[in-house]
């Protein structure tokens, strides 16, 4: 499958962003998937680093060695027999949430702005399949979606300082998860007691791109007896 | 083996290299030294491998015991240090004896100091890197910054002491800048032309909210024109994001791998380490620059550390 539509950006003196869709969707997730997918299967001599988001990948060079118009040269060749590559078995993950008023500290405010009560809030963030995208910001954030359309909300004007660990929030179509306690500007719902980001473990992250997850409801009790000691 | 005894930590001592890139598609930022310039000279001095794992300290130095000895060097930002009570010049080689202390103490200039000793420091390695990436507890001694107490192997010298210095001709091209110059970022074009005159032409403070992930600052509001929720997108190191508040952030070494505010710009690489050096409530300008110049003025930098003019060998 050629990509015909993909635009080159200088995102830095040492980064070029590849944006291959205008809008998050299962079909540009697959695009991205299979350009990152190639470039790691045959690395262009130079590149350093490769951060995949929704519609794009940034790519970081050694800006002594390349240059934006020589990168966009290669990848041109890259995209035109970039095959869609296969995806496997999509693997389904179950995310225990406690909703409490605790955890859920912007959780009135999303249902005042949306103009529902809190448990329909709660009802529908549970009643979806979530693609997860791609894992980004943060070790092991994975960036799910699509929110139903009734919960869509702004991000905060200004971030937290600080989000607690295992938070589950929003913002416009996305959910997802803060895996460890940083800085964060979405709209926090919920907490789970999931370690979502382990570094003794082979698979350090819990989240892969590719998975498909739901989040249902915990009590208080529940959010204890799961929590890591 | 070698060791150090950390007798006191200091504010934010940390152990350090040239960081981790290649694990974005993990969400994990390459951290690495907030000054590699400064590092990579005390790495130079001490005849390291450039990659080698020092100490950074942030502000305010800490007590160091030098357990067996070691041939060591400060680089980066004068903290006042004294070995045994004797002041230690920055950007030199020194040759501590077993159990003599060396005390570091408050910056008087910049926000960064490095502690190089022939060998390196020793930790494990996490994803090939020494660096201690603070957000996430990972790499460096445990994942997080040096407590009192702390015991950390050195490695095994290469080459044998020798007495030098980096010319001081160097020092001066190399100093950490308060205008930083930046190309233009991925949604330059969100922000109207009144608004991106204004921030080139302003002067912002840096909050104290600056660490290793990024830097607040605060002077003159930015607003993006175009008022849209972005799809997050991958971030470079040095991006310089706007959120909503108008007050903008610029991303630093333990960065955020992907972000969903827009992007004003994006500081160069040859200006990165001055990023490192830069301590609450000091002034920074900026300056825009175009790719090709921003391309120039690193390989000018990479020269400079390269060329056989930088180090001088002393007679001892």
């Amino acid at each position: 499958m050629a990509l015909p539509q993909a635009r080159f950006q200088p995102a830095s003196d040492q980064s070029l962003l590849v944006v291959l869709g205008n809008e998050i969707s299962l079909k540009t997730h697959r695009r991205v998937a299979a350009l990152l997918h190639e470039l790691q299967q045959q690395p262009i001599p130079g590149i350093v680093n490769l951060h995949p988001a929704y519609c794009s990948l940034l790519i970081v060079f050694d800006a002594l060695a390349l240059r934006h118009s020589e990168l966009e040269q290669t990848l041109r060749s890259y995209l035109d027999r970039a095959d869609d590559v296969a995806q496997p078995e999509p693997r389904r993950i179950e995310i225990p949430v406690c909703y409490d008023a605790e955890f859920g500290l912007d959780l009135q405010e999303v249902a005042a702005a949306c103009s529902l009560p809190v448990e329909a809030v709660i009802e529908m963030h549970c009643a979806n399949d979530y693609l997860a995208y791609f894992l980004g910001f943060v070790p092991g954030f994975a960036y799910l979606g699509d929110l139903p359309e009734p919960l869509i909300v702004p991000r905060l004007d200004s971030p937290r300082r600080q989000v607690p660990r295992g938070s589950v929030a929003i913002a416009g179509r996305q959910t997802g998860i803060y895996p460890l306690a940083t800085p964060g500007g979405w709209r926090i719902l919920g907490r789970t007691p999931l370690a979502m980001f382990r570094p003794d473990r082979e698979r350090p992250s819990l989240l892969s791109p590719g998975d498909r997850v739901r989040f249902h409801p915990i009590s208080r009790h529940q959010f204890s007896a799961l929590e890591r000691p | 083996m070698k060791s150090l005894r950390i007798e006191s930590p200091g504010l934010l001592t940390t152990v350090q290299d040239l960081g981790r890139p290649g694990h974005g598609p993990l969400g994990v930022s390459a951290s690495g030294a907030a000054d590699p310039v400064a590092l990579r000279l005390g790495n130079l001095l001490v005849r390291n491998p450039h990659n080698s794992a020092a100490l950074e300290m942030t502000l305010l130095g800490g007590d160091f015991v030098f357990s067996d000895g070691a041939s060591f060097t400060l680089t980066g930002a004068d903290f006042g240090a004294t070995l045994n009570g004797q002041p230690v010049a920055l950007w030199q080689t020194h040759w501590a004896l077993p159990g003599e202390v060396l005390r570091v103490g408050a910056t008087r200039d910049h926000a960064r100091c490095y502690l190089c000793v022939a060998g390196g420091f020793v930790v494990p390695s996490f994803l090939a890197s020494a660096s201690t990436h603070l957000l996430s507890g990972l790499g460096g001694l445990q994942g997080r910054a040096l407590r009192k107490g702390d015991v950390i192997q050195l490695g095994e010298p290469l080459l044998a002491h020798g007495k030098r210095n980096v010319r001081s001709g160097v020092l001066d091209r190399l100093h950490p800048r308060r205008t930083l110059r930046l190309t233009t970022g991925a949604q330059a074009e969100w922000f109207e032309l009144r608004a991106t005159e204004h921030f080139f032409s302003s002067s912002y403070v840096v909050t104290e909210e600056a660490n290793r992930m990024g830097l607040r600052l605060q002077g003159p509001s930015i607003r993006a024109s175009v008022t849209r929720e972005m799809i997050t997108e991958g971030v470079a190191l040095g991006a310089i994001q706007v959120p909503d508040s108008g007050q903008p952030i610029i991303l630093f070494v333990e960065q955020q791998t992907t972000g969903g505010y827009p992007k004003i710009a994006n500081v160069i690489t040859a200006d990165l380490a001055s990023v490192g050096q830069l301590r609450p409530r000091d002034k920074v300008r900026f300056e825009l620059v175009s790719f090709d110049q921003a391309r120039a003025l690193l390989i000018e930098q990479e020269r400079l550390l390269a060329s056989g003019e930088l180090i001088e060998d002393g007679n001892e």
